[in-house]
């Protein structure tokens, strides 16, 4: 049966996704960058969509709600995962607005006269049926790919308005976007580069590499010395894992150091991160935001007998405020920290924030 | 030996100037006659620091001819007994033997050894090479008038002389210091008066290694793998075998931290000593001194000396020199030892025991103390204040590649702290926990800025934006006069294949040779700014970093 075929397919395409994810788990991170997880979740949302048997927009958002529950409950680190999960419910919210006719924008807008008039909670159920709802849905879905897949070419693009020539800029471990960013630059300016290796994973080795193969000027330095050679250097051009709703960032461990050093030599901070790795989380989750890995990477079992009495840690991810951060760059241009909560609400709506 | 007793004479009363040669003769008559009164000497020193300064101004202002001829006529009056004394003078520097010869047919008149010296700064000759002579010649002669200054004061009836001379000694410190060679690496002309001195000492020259990354093309960069001593012959005869094996262990790192270094270089400075015999027709004290010359440059070879060997290497040269003339070998002998010994005693061990006992105060039931790598008087601190049941768990923090936390996690495991293991980069997740830091130096600088173990800086930084009180232990015999600003002017390279790192069978910088725009680099010191330091404990007492020249002048007074 064609049906049962599909689904099945679906269903395992699903958990072969989710595995990835545990996977991933490990300190060396996931195994495919955030960008692919994106696109991989998406088009799994997408034939969700295509395939799952709902009758009106309120059904669709409960089943991608469960699947993303399921999604995100598998490695809660990677918030990617998450937010393209809200992006699809907010296109669907749109859509289901657009067919019904009524004006996006005096939906989205929780004034305080709306609140006082409708008493609470809006009347929106999502019961009503569209006939093209459902190509609708999959159209805004295939845009939504699209734009994920320029994101890094869209943010490489401003490189030349950033990098000016003879310039040192320092890097912490590995980034997509930022050697991207770094390559694209190199094409017509000269500059040099300072990777931060970023123990224990080293990271920054395979980033120095790369961008030495594009004849950029590297020089690879221990963490320890990221202090020592900061007042050499003009920027400091980062990566993340995630932008938190304040404007502040969960970004690979020592990320921290490197902001607090660049503000006392006032060097500028820039963060090059898509879109689609703002989430609308805050950093005040002492349980959730910090992420672990095997302490072995650290200290090793070969240390022997200390190792009982010893407590190793080996934390994943930093917290970096936005007061740390001069500025965003990400594919749809530059904005300052103070900017972000503005940039969130055109993405995700205020009641998908808690899946 | 009429040479020997008369140029350190000579340079007793010249003060911290250019040569300043009429001194010269004027002490030498004092001195050769026995101990003059009080009034001769300090008027020769007192005439003696004017007649340099206008000695300086004319030098600078005149041409080389004029300049000889009016020296000529100012000098005339006292020149007839210095004729010998004044030929002898050169010879004893060998840096300026090339110069010697031409200088002293140039004056006219030969005895006056103002225009011997003044060619040497007039003479067209290659100018590096010229500013190092005369500095050269300068710190010998300052090094000569101290100890002359103190064998004076050792006389009868001259001591208050002394004194009074001591004061202003001190304030005119040289404002021309030589540049250490090793901070000069990107100099030609540096590295080949280096080349020329060492093969003069027989000393091999160790090579540099691996791309320098071009804000550090001032310094050296070694390999591991290609130690000095592979290029000495075996049995070596220049240099002792107990320097050999000492400076095997600097460079391969089996020896380090510089409180280890010191009492290792003192202990095979003693070792030096037992095995010297004075040659024939010399004197232990200028000898013994121009003996250790060519080993310390070996040592420098091997691994660039850290500031409390600097200081270390000052103390014996200078109880060397004081030896008097008429001392028996094996007494002089005993005396150094005791004074190496006693140098150990008083600096190290006591210092420590001293700084412990301040430290302790500071740590009180419930802290939680955060050490960086491995300080061996900070590991004692702890393992001290642990003793005296004090209640408190430490968080080591670790950087790569060194990774010397680790020795020091063993050590206080080994007496029973409950200890927490980080790396650098978790110093974010770490710091909210911590109530106090305790830091090591490796030597603290004029300007109150910290040298220390590459990271301090970092940590200190970050201590303090979490409101961290950070604490420095340091003895005092690691203060040091430089000063410096930031990381780069003067630091040291270390090997920079030691980043490489096999993660998973994969050595991603394997080839980092090959790749020409790769560069590694691999730090050993950073200099933390003051403001960052809250305490500083030292033997003396606790005092805030900015406070280190005052320790210093107290220190010069006492000396």
């Amino acid at each position: 049966m064609p049906g049962a075929d599909k689904e099945a397919d679906l269903t395992e395409r699903i958990e072969a996704f989710l595995a990835d994810l545990k996977r991933g788990g490990c300190g060396t991170g996931p195994i495919r960058g955030s960008g692919e997880t994106a696109r991989e979740t998406t088009a799994l949302l997408r034939k969700v969509t295509a395939q799952a048997r709902w009758s009106s927009a309120g059904d669709l958002m409960e089943i991608i709600r469960k699947e993303g529950r399921r999604m995100t409950a598998a490695q809660p680190s990677e918030t990617t995962v998450g937010n393209m999960v809200l992006r699809v419910l907010k296109i669907i919210r749109e859509e289901y607005a657009r067919s019904r006719g009524s004006s996006e924008e005096t939906d989205q807008q929780e004034s305080l006269h709306k609140l006082l008039t409708s008493g609470g909670l809006s009347e929106e159920n999502f019961r009503q049926h569209f006939v093209h709802l459902k190509a609708n849905v999959i159209e805004a879905i295939n845009e939504l790919l699209t734009e994920l897949d320029g994101t890094t070419d869209n943010i490489a693009m401003q490189a030349l308005e950033h990098i000016h020539s003879n310039e040192v800029i320092m890097t912490v471990g590995r980034s997509r976007t930022v050697e991207a960013f770094l390559k694209d630059a190199a094409r017509k300016r000269k500059f040099h580069v300072i990777v931060a290796e970023c123990a224990p994973f080293c990271q920054g080795h395979e980033m120095a590499t790369n961008l030495s193969k594009a004849s950029i000027e590297t020089t690879v330095i221990a963490d320890a010395a990221i202090f020592a050679v900061m007042s050499r250097v003009n920027k400091v051009i980062i990566g993340t894992q995630t932008v938190l709703a304040n404007g502040g960032l969960r970004a690979v461990n020592g990320t921290h150091t490197v902001a607090l050093a660049a503000r006392h030599h006032s060097t500028p901070l820039i963060v090059c991160a898509p879109m689609f790795k703002l989430s609308p989380q805050f950093p005040n989750e002492e349980d959730t935001f910090h992420k672990f890995v095997s302490p072995h990477e650290v200290l090793p079992f070969t240390e022997g007998e200390i190792l009982s009495k010893v407590n190793v840690h080996c934390p994943v991810f930093d917290y970096v405020p936005p007061e740390l951060i001069t500025l965003f760059i990400s594919n749809i241009g530059g904005n300052a920290p103070s900017y972000i909560y503005r940039l969130m609400s055109e993405l995700y709506h205020p009641e998908d924030h808690d899946l | 030996m009429k040479r020997e007793s008369i140029v350190p004479a000579a340079c007793a009363a010249v003060t911290y100037t250019v040569l300043c040669h009429p001194h010269h003769h004027t002490v030498f008559i004092v001195l050769t006659d026995g101990p003059g009164n009080k009034d001769d000497i300090t008027r020769s020193k007192n005439e003696g620091k004017e007649l340099s300064k206008e000695e300086k101004q004319r030098l600078r202002k005149q041409k080389k001819q004029q300049k000889k001829q009016k020296e000529r006529k100012n000098e005339k009056s006292e020149t007839e007994k210095e004729k010998t004394p004044v030929s002898l003078l050169p010879p004893p520097r060998p840096v300026a033997t090339q110069k010697a010869p031409s200088a002293l047919p140039a004056p006219a008149s030969a005895p006056i050894p103002v225009p011997a010296s003044a060619p040497f700064h007039s003479s067209p000759a290659p100018s590096p090479a010229d500013k190092p002579a005369k500095s050269k010649a300068e710190l010998k002669a300052e090094r000569r008038a101290r100890q002359e200054t103190d064998r004076a004061a050792k006389q009868p009836g001259s001591s208050s002389s002394g004194i009074k001379t001591k004061v202003p000694l001190s304030e005119l410190n040289p404002v021309v210091k030589r540049l250490p060679e090793h901070v000069q690496v990107d100099d030609p002309a540096v590295v080949k008066r280096l080349a020329k001195k060492l093969e003069r000492q027989q000393i091999p020259l160790r090579s540099d290694y691996g791309y320098k990354v071009s804000l550090f093309s001032h310094l050296h960069q070694y390999s591991r793998k290609a130690p000095l001593t592979q290029q000495l012959s075996i049995p070596s005869t220049v240099i002792h075998p107990s320097i050999v094996r000492l400076g095997l262990q600097y460079s391969q790192g089996i020896v380090a931290g510089s409180n280890a270094r010191s009492v290792a270089l003192l202990h095979a400075f003693k070792q030096v000593i037992r095995d010297y015999t004075t040659p024939p027709n010399e004197e232990l004290s200028r000898d013994l001194v121009n003996k250790l010359k060519p080993y310390i440059s070996f040592l420098n070879q091997c691994r660039p000396l850290s500031a409390s060997m600097g200081n270390a290497i000052k103390y014996i040269k200078k109880e060397i020199s004081n030896i008097p003339s008429q001392c028996k070998e094996e007494e002089a002998k005993t005396k150094l030892l005791t004074c190496i010994d006693r140098y150990i005693e008083e600096k190290i061990v006591l210092a420590a025991k001293a700084i412990s006992k301040y430290a302790i105060e500071k740590i009180s039931d419930g802290d939680v103390i955060l050490v960086y790598g491995c300080s061996s008087l900070v590991n004692n601190i702890l393992c001290e204040a642990f003793e005296k049941s004090r209640k408190f768990r430490v968080i080591v923090v670790d950087s790569r590649p060194r990774l010397e936390g680790r020795e020091a996690l063993r050590r206080l495991v080994q007496r029973g702290i409950s200890c927490t293991y980080v790396l650098i980069s978790a110093l974010s997740y770490i710091l909210p926990e911590v109530s106090k830091v305790f830091l090591g130096a490796h030597a603290l600088l004029a300007n109150g800025y910290v040298m220390s173990r590459v990271g301090t800086s970092q940590i200190a930084l970050v201590a303090r934006t979490f409101n961290v009180p950070v604490l420095v232990c340091c003895e005092t015999y690691k203060f040091c006069e430089k000063v410096q600003t930031d990381s780069f002017v003067s630091n040291e390279l270390d090997d920079p294949d030691d980043l490489m790192v096999t993660r998973k069978g994969k050595t991603q910088l394997e080839n980092w040779q090959d790749v020409s725009s790769l560069g590694l680099l691999n730090l050993v010191y950073d200099v933390t700014p003051p403001d960052f330091v809250d305490l500083v404990i030292t033997d003396l007492g606790m005092i805030p970093c900015t406070s280190v020249p005052v320790v210093l002048r107290v220190k010069n007074l006492d000396q």
